[in-house]
């Protein structure tokens, strides 16, 4: 039964046996490859050391946490959470504008259908370089340099915002229907006005809604960088944590979770009037 | 008006598409390419307004040699040579109107063409021409939502925008219905007689390219090996292009001198005697 001819297969298919092929022909080798990941994984999850001890103590002040949910305080602090809020969204907004603004002109040069080697090149290493670190590395770095405040955060989030963009747009663009593009090329049209007759109109609804999305990202980003010290209402989360307020904590979350799902909403209501 | 002296074509990949070919295309003929898919059709005209590079070869429209243009000159050359394409290539989500005044690209600035203010004199054309080929209803329609033949007119009304001396026009009617496909070429054949285009049609429906051609060439695997008036294109003659099959179940009757079908050899020296005859019936 091992690695069956194909005229065996045929013959069985004749009688109306008929299997798919499997993934892995030799049978030794798939059955070896799914026992060694068996056994990696036992071994793996003995090797995670839990202290029962800690979780039991832990486990009350996590119970004090989620009782907070139950009466989350949005009264004593308001001023603080409106003022995060308010810092958190205006720094959500510019720094996706900016972002998208510096991620158009590098997603064009990394597509390989449109841009020169050389181009193509040094587009991808900015993506590359931009999508390496996490936005927490980002924000501490730029904390670093611009002191705490939302400064440090819009420019986190452009940064992370134009690896992200760029990187999207340029796939979007090298699976761009060609055909387009060179019937307004055999017009006689230059760069520019391909570009502007051909791929924007391919491109646009994608790029719409991926600004979109990458507003409601970098909205609920904003609320970790402001952990590392970048502003916005992550600060203020952060704080009242510090200070075991839990239940102005519940408040903020209870904000955020409604201010994703009211972005979630409207955007989903943007692309389908953009397709 | 449109000569390809030596022309070839090897694909990066090792492809050899187009070997050695020699045509001449008078002012105002309307030509057949036909031939077995992969015979090199669509590199032949794309080779002339240069979306494909030819590797050897020389091709001159009126005085202009097409192989050396780059830049500013290789647009100006591509503005005279409308082409129209099997799928259509229209830019969907953009409207009908926008696809036509596309045809004036090359002849209006980069920000002319980005506010979509383009010359009076243009729209007035682009709403006559939509007006010819019958879709004046659909200015503002978006392409997507057209019929297949629909698409095609509007393609076509962009080509002729461009006010080209040439068509250049790939497989119109592969994706269309017979009826329509009768239709196009009609169309396609009307418009070149009233406005005295030249064409290179590439299609593979040889009762068609019959019915509308004033001439035909066969090409396979690369290579000429039939150029002559409908009426020489016989069952053997058929069968050096296309290889061998049963050529009585055309629906088109074949004409009637099945029997001393020429050899695509000498075939040649005759087509040679058909292109000046059109080239003196064209220029009247
Ligand atoms: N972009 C390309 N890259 C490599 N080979 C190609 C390309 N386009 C066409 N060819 C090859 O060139 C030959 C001619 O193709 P084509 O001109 O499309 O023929 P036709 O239009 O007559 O069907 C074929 O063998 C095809 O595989
Ligand atoms: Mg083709």
């Amino acid at each position: 039964m091992s690695t069956m001819s194909s005229k065996q297969r045929q013959h069985l298919a004749q009688q109306g046996t008929w299997r798919r092929l499997p993934l892995i022909a030799s049978p030794g080798l798939r059955w070896g490859l799914v026992l060694a990941l068996a056994v990696y994984l036992v071994l793996a999850f003995a090797s995670v050391e839990v202290n029962w001890a800690r979780v039991a103590e832990g486990a009350s002040r996590g119970m004090n946490f989620l009782s907070a949910f139950m009466q989350p305080d949005f009264v004593s602090r308001w001023d603080d959470i409106l003022a995060g809020l308010l810092e958190s969204l205006t720094m959500t907004v510019t720094s996706t504008v900016l972002g998208i603004a510096l991620a158009v002109p590098v997603g064009l040069g990394a597509a390989r259908n449109i841009a020169p080697l050389p181009i193509y090149v040094i587009c991808r290493s900015i993506i590359a370089v931009s999508r390496t670190f996490q936005e927490v590395i980002i924000a501490i770095l730029f904390v670093v340099m611009f002191g705490f405040g939302p400064f440090a955060g819009m420019i986190t989030l452009a940064f992370a915002t134009i690896g992200f963009m760029a990187k999207l747009l340029a796939e979007d663009i090298e699976d761009l229907d060609w055909r387009q593009v060179e019937a307004v090329r055999a017009t006689g049209a230059g760069w520019w006005q391909t570009l502007n007759h051909a791929v924007q109109p391919q491109v646009m609804p994608r790029l719409i809604g991926l600004s979109m999305y990458r507003l409601d990202i970098n909205f609920r980003e904003s609320a970790v960088i402001g952990i590392v010290g970048a502003g916005g209402i992550g600060a203020t989360l952060n704080t009242s944590i510090s200070r075991y307020e839990y239940d102005t904590s519940a408040a903020i979350l209870l904000m955020i979770i409604a201010i994703v799902l009211l972005s979630e909403y409207s955007s989903s209501h943007v692309r389908r009037w953009t397709q | 008006m449109l000569t390809l002296s030596g022309v070839g074509k090897r694909y990066p990949t090792g492809d050899r598409a187009l070997n050695e070919i020699e045509v001449t295309l008078p002012k105002g003929q309307v030509m057949a390419l036909i031939g077995p898919s992969g015979a090199g059709k669509s590199t032949l005209i794309r080779c002339v307004n240069r979306l494909v590079e030819p590797t050897e070869g020389n091709i001159r429209l009126d005085d202009v040699e097409l192989t050396s243009l780059s830049g500013h000159k290789l647009r100006q050359a591509r503005r005279s040579m409308g082409m129209i394409f099997q799928e259509y290539a229209l830019v969907d989500r953009l409207s009908v109107m926008e696809n036509v005044l596309s045809g004036r690209l090359g002849y209006v600035g980069f920000w002319r063409s980005f506010l979509r203010r383009y010359p009076q004199t243009a729209v007035a054309e682009a709403f006559r021409l939509l007006e010819r080929v019958g879709l004046a209803h659909a200015i503002d329609k978006r392409a997507d939502a057209l019929s297949g033949g629909q698409r095609q007119r509007v393609g076509i009304a962009r080509a002729l925008l461009q006010s080209p001396k040439l068509l250049l026009v790939d497989e119109p009617t592969a994706s269309l219905d017979p009826k329509t496909s009768r239709q196009i070429m009609r169309l396609i054949r009307e418009l070149c007689a009233e406005r005295d285009l030249g064409a290179i049609i590439n299609i593979h429906d040889v009762a068609l390219a019959k019915q509308f051609a004033d001439r035909i060439v066969g090409l396979r695997a690369g290579e000429i090996v039939f150029d002559g008036q409908p009426s020489e294109l016989t069952a053997d003659i058929l069968t050096t292009i296309y290889g061998e099959e049963e050529w009585d179940t055309t629906p088109e009757p074949l004409e009637s001198d099945e029997q001393n079908a020429t050899r695509p050899a000498s075939k040649r020296t005759q087509a040679s005697n058909v292109v000046t005859h059109m080239a003196t019936g064209g220029a009247s």
